[in-house]
């Protein structure tokens, strides 16, 4: 929790000082009320009094109410000022980071939870610092002075007191130590409750087949007891928290009063009028006493909860980055468009084996490579390391004749246009997205067509009247698998750049759309270099060169006809897809 | 560690639940009395300890309310005798009788919420078993209209609002009134001046508060608007963060979360600011009721029209008559959002069930399998559309029929029919001559064993995801399943081999997983087998080896098999092309390649090159 504090600045910082002092001011105002209240007692029992004195000491007493409701008011101003202010800040501290994020740092978080610590997170504090400014720093002062001003009065009162926290303390902690644990437990239970619904609702054509409703009732209602039981024990335990307080704050008004008339008793004459006044305010204070240490307790219940989504937070904001900018913005002329990898070795900083093996192969301008192999193989994470999404273990690739490490990682994204193998569509247009992270272009809508109509997307553009403007929601979910893939292909095409990389983009279309966008592509955009990963054979069979993976290493290189004859592996593959007919 | 892909919507789990806080905005019940009618009648076997219950609160109240007034009494003596000496055994009565009222206050109180708490929970608890029984007694068109998540919310947030708002509010509810009434009651009968005091500064107090309040609300449902929007700006941006990244997006998504960020902010601000006003105005409405208290009670005693006791007295009531009107305030919140989720919960409940079949008695006995549908059509419950026009086929014993066509085609559906996982609109199937709609859904469901394409697992161990609901399985059979699609040797090398739970931590490749469940319908061992887009999502290597597990399931079983790859259904005995919900040509490979038609032309697309 402290460490984002350094999130606060120099504004938010005299605000919490201000607070901090109108939370003085508020406390000050509420502890003098009972002593004009001890005023009015003293001039209602000393004959001779005026009405107007009565009456000075009654407009202090409103003067006061007024007063700590300003300075209560004040604070919450500046409590929910900085709480605002703090969590923008932090807020935008966190999603600049994110960005900032390579794979390698997301897939350490997984994007759900980043997600959790950028919204939910960041709200818990936010509703904390409301919350502390107010009571948190108010219990501990009010505590504090209330003490300090019953102190001094009879030893009985303050002995009855001190029993009447060490009783609250002890009574209120036993209930939290006994529900806590299981508070924490009831978020597990209902987890599992969902996880067993979900599992009837996602598999419901599996259950009915196997005619298995009863089992997975059984298996509900397992879950379902667990969850009643645990939050019948917390709620129980709560049914005799509130209770306890109240029954000692009645106890400790009845405890000064009684003992009052004790001592008022055996005091002497003159003392009698004295110690009547000074029970009467006594048992104002004992209550204010007893009342804030409740809100210390209570603190100490929310505060365990908020430093652990501060601490969520501020692993993400420490983490160190594993891809830095290099320097350079331009390759080598003349080899423009071209990727090599030398070497290139890969595995998970917290894998036990390599995903890549020793993988060198050179794709020259204008050149098709294709990689191909069964799932797990490493293909995907090889064109990953092109873009530097993940940076090499061993060995180095290059993109015209330069290091990837050593270009800004803008530049080099720059010469990259890169389709992934789930279409991402974000809300807005399709102009908005097939021209995404592009400069101004005068020409947008005649380019933005251009590209769609090499990746075959005529029809989807032509789908409504709106055409490019037509609207995209979010995740592009009012369009079909196929159409957003053809989208985000656009997207890559839009950009004309030195490179493009399909990373298994073509298995959601059909044969002949696949065949289409290709042949396409040959056409329009020969002058890229193509490094595309598939499943199909026949989405790869004309490529300038193979390459087959294998458990991460290259079992064979070469074009179609080579491989057939050379390659065991990538004959398995073939075979399996088509017949020998067919092949030959 | 793998690419771990990111669904939209994945982790916004719906999060209306738990009660009200202050000044937020409460959702309303469509219809809040006719709710509260059927609440009531559902829970009509809680009733008596909910009056118990409410006894126990009435009780402590009340007690809570003469409390002040034992006080004041006590007071009075002391102030009586200040000069002359206390009468001290008046005192210890008085103190007496006052531990008395507490303790019994308190074990009533304690009773109360005990109650409460077995009657909100026992409550909850059939709410949740009931629409857990429910989603297996609705037919299945009702899953098309409806997501999980909108299910699963009602499971369990609605619920545990219903649980947690009753909980707090019945309780609160009688007890405030009692309070308030009786308050009022014990300050009339002390003194009618002071009342009027009490009264009119709490008055006071009160419309200042809600002039505030009504306004905070308008800024509560701009903060939640912008909070979701936000939100769903972070969720996009993350999920999408290899394309934002890849075309250098960074600068102008930094953007548009600035925008966000900032509008969030102002709202934020302003709604935090009003509802933080609430406390201090609460304290305020304390304070100022207990300053007038002791002022007109100080200048009446000072002409002693009152003793000291009533000023003490009215110092407490003053705090007692204050607190009830929030609670009330609170507790009527509260009971609008169980409504509005109760109206949820019930809605579901009230769904309309599938048929009831107790009277189908046909059932097939040594099933031979032969299958034929005759003039099927079909179009969804609650459309027009007609998806399945006049389908008509045969499958004879033990043949292997294949359904193709593109996308939208129908071929799922068939299979749905097939199962009777919904009801025809016309035409019939029958099994070995007998109508499916004449048998129980249950006899129709044990003819045929299914493999889909999402690999239905779920988190448990090997053994429990094989034996699934079939209990009384042996081990061998089990063991001899896997060893046939070939993943025995595999199970074993696990750690606690069959016992080993299937969960994130163990990575089972698509492949694998799909093994699993092909093993699982060989143990369940029925009749005929339906495969729909079983090998989808396996590479083509992979497929391979599951094809010899399918193949030795298919072994004489008549088996219906969807597949987009066309590779894996050459060898069907009958081919039935569907588009648009008909039969466009059926024959088998040779011969539909011969008639040169969509099926030659779907087929040839995969081989011609670029």
């Amino acid at each position: 929790m402290i460490k984002l504090f350094r999130f606060l600045r120099k504004k938010e910082l005299a605000l919490i000082a201000l607070s901090v002092c109108f939370v003085v001011l508020q406390v000050w105002l509420d502890l003098t009320l009972p002593d004009f209240m001890a005023d009015i007692t003293m001039l209602v029992q000393t004959p001779g009094s005026t009405m107007s004195e009565i009456l000075t000491a009654g407009l202090k007493m409103v003067g006061c109410a007024f007063g700590s409701l300003a300075a209560s008011m004040v604070t919450a101003l500046c409590a929910s000022k900085i709480a605002s202010e703090f969590s923008a800040n932090l807020r935008s501290a966190i999603f600049r980071k994110v960005q900032s994020f390579s794979m390698e740092e997301i897939g350490k978080f997984s994007t759900a939870s980043l997600i959790t610590r950028s919204t939910n997170d960041i709200n818990q504090v936010q509703m904390v610092i409301v919350m502390g400014l107010q009571v948190m720093v108010k219990a501990p002062i009010m505590a504090v002075w209330a003490i300090l001003k019953i102190s001094g009065k009879q030893w009985q009162w303050m002995a009855s007191t001190g029993a009447a926290v060490a009783i609250l303390l002890l009574v209120v902690g036993t209930c939290v130590a006994l529900a806590y644990p299981k508070f924490k437990k009831l978020q597990v239970l209902t987890d599992d409750l969902n996880r067993v619904t979900r599992e009837n609702l996602t598999g419901i054509r599996v259950v009915r087949a196997y005619n298995a409703e009863e089992y997975q009732e059984k298996k509900f209602d397992g879950a379902n007891q667990a969850l009643t039981n645990t939050h019948l024990f917390t709620m129980r335990i709560m049914a005799f928290m509130m209770p306890s307080i109240q029954l000692i704050m009645s106890g400790i008004s009845l405890a000064v009063y009684w003992l009052g008339a004790v001592l008022i008793n055996k005091a002497s004459m003159m003392d009698k009028a004295v110690l009547f006044s000074d029970m009467m305010v006594f048992s104002q204070y004992a209550i204010q006493v007893v009342m804030s240490f409740m809100m210390l307790v209570i603190i100490f219940v929310i505060l365990p909860r908020a430093s652990v989504a501060a601490q969520r937070i501020s692993e993400v904001l420490r983490t160190e980055l594993s891809v830095n900018d290099g320097e350079k913005t331009e390759g080598i002329a003349e080899k423009q468009g071209e990727v090599e990898f030398r070497g290139v070795s890969f595995r998970y900083p917290d894998g036990d084996d390599y995903v890549l093996r020793d993988i060198t192969f050179t794709a020259k301008k204008g050149e098709t490579v294709a990689f191909i192999g069964s799932t797990g193989c490493g293909k995907s994470t090889a064109v990953n390391l092109i873009p530097r999404f993940y940076d090499a273990t061993e060995g180095e690739i290059l993109v015209s004749g330069v290091n990837v490490k050593e270009y800004t990682q803008e530049a080099l994204r720059e010469m990259i246009g890169y389709v992934s193998q789930k279409a991402t569509l974000f809300s807005g247009t399709i102009a908005s997205n097939v021209s995404y992270g592009g400069k101004n272009d005068a020409d947008l809508e005649a380019n933005v067509k251009n590209a769609m109509h090499i990746a075959q997307g005529d029809d989807i553009v032509n789908k409504t009247d709106d055409g490019i403007n037509a609207f995209v929601s979010q995740g592009g979910s009012n369009f079909s698998g196929g159409q957003k893939q053809r989208m985000s292909i656009a997207r890559a095409i839009y950009k004309d750049p030195d490179i493009l990389i399909f990373d298994d983009s073509f298995s959601a279309l059909d044969y002949r759309t696949d065949r289409e966008l290709r042949a396409e592509l040959n056409r329009k955009c020969a002058g890229s270099t193509r490094i595309i990963v598939a499943q199909r054979i026949g989405t790869i069979k004309d490529a300038d060169r193979i390459i087959v993976l294998d458990d991460g290493k290259i079992a064979g290189m070469g074009t179609h006809t080579e491989l057939m004859r050379d390659c065991e592996v990538y004959r398995q593959i073939a075979y399996s897809q088509l017949s020998e007919k067919e092949l030959a | 560690m793998e690419k771990q892909e990111y669904e939209i919507g994945q982790s916004t789990r719906p999060r209306r639940g738990g009660a009200p806080r202050p000044g937020m905005p409460v959702e309303k019940a469509k219809d809040m009395s006719g709710t509260s009618r059927k609440l009531v009648s559902y829970g009509k076997n809680f009733v008596p300890f909910v009056i118990a219950a409410l006894i126990c609160a009435v009780v402590s109240t009340v007690l809570t309310l003469i409390g002040p007034d034992k006080l004041s009494d006590m007071t009075e003596e002391i102030t009586k005798g200040i000069m002359t000496g206390i009468d001290m055994d008046a005192v210890k009565k008085i103190g007496i009788t006052l531990i008395c009222f507490y303790a019994v206050s308190y074990i009533t109180s304690a009773v109360q919420g005990l109650l409460m708490a077995s009657v909100t929970q026992g409550l909850s608890k059939r709410m949740r078993t009931d629409i857990s029984r429910k989603i297996n007694r609705l037919p299945m068109w009702f899953y098309n209209q409806t997501t999980t998540g909108d299910i699963l919310s009602r499971v369990t947030n609605d619920v545990d609002t219903i649980s947690q708002s009753l909980n707090q509010s019945i309780g609160n509810l009688v007890s405030a009134v009692v309070l308030f009434v009786g308050s009022l009651f014990m300050m009339i009968k002390t003194n009618g001046i002071m009342t009027v005091t009490a009264v009119v500064s709490t008055i006071f107090g009160f419309v200042l508060m809600f002039a505030i309040m009504g306004r905070s609300q308008k800024y509560f449902i701009r903060q939640q608007q912008n909070l979701g929007a936000i939100n769903g700006h972070i969720e996009e941006i993350y999920a999408g963060h290899t394309v934002v990244k890849a075309y250098n997006g960074e600068a102008q998504e930094e953007k548009k979360f600035d925008e966000l960020n900032s509008a969030l902010r102002e709202s934020a601000f302003k709604a935090q600011c009003l509802s933080g006003m609430m406390m201090p105005i609460m304290g305020f409405i304390g304070n100022f009721g207990y300053a007038a208290v002791c002022v007109v009670g100080g200048a009446l005693a000072l002409n002693d029209k009152i003793g000291f006791g009533v000023i003490v007295a009215f110092m407490m009531y003053v705090r007692y008559f204050t607190q009830p009107l929030n609670q009330i305030a609170q507790a009527a919140q509260a009971l609008q959002s169980a409504a509005a989720a109760g109206e949820r919960v019930f809605e579901f409940l009230e769904a309309e069930e599938m048929e009831d079949e107790s009277g189908k008695t046909k059932k097939l006995n040594s099933t031979k399998g032969e299958v034929t549908f005759s003039h099927v059509k079909f179009g969804y419950e609650n459309t027009d559309k007609i998806i399945i026009h006049d389908f008509s086929a045969k499958a004879e014993k033990g043949q292997k029929i294949a359904i193709v066509g593109p996308t939208g085609a129908g071929k799922t559906t068939m299979v749905n029919l097939l199962m009777r996982f919904h009801e025809l609109n016309g035409g019939e199937i029958r099994i070995d001559g007998i109508p499916t709609k004449d048998m129980t859904r249950e006899e129709v469901h044990s003819q045929f064993c299914m493999v889909l394409q999402d690999t239905w697992l779920f988190e448990g161990t090997i053994r429990e995801n094989l034996i699934y609901s079939s209990e009384n399985n042996s081990d061998e059979k089990m063991k001899e399943a896997c060893k046939a699609v070939g993943l025995d040797h595999f199970i074993r090398t696990l750690p606690k081999g069959y016992d080993t739970m299937l969960s994130d931590q163990l990575n089972l490749s698509q492949g694998q997983k799909q093994q699993l469940t092909i093993a699982r319908a060989m143990i369940a061992d029925k009749p005929m087998l339906i495969l729909d887009e079983a090998t989808s999502s396996v590479d083509t290597r992979t497929e391979l080896q599951i094809q010899r597990a399918m193949d030795k399931l298919m072994e004489n079983r008549t088996s219906f098999v969807i597949a987009h790859r066309l590779s894996t259904i050459k060898d069907a005995d009958l081919i039935l092309v569907m588009k648009d919900g008909d039969i466009i040509e059926s024959g088998d490979h040779e011969e539909l390649l011969e008639k040169n038609g969509f099926y030659a032309q779907l087929y040839n697309s995969q081989f011609e090159s670029a």
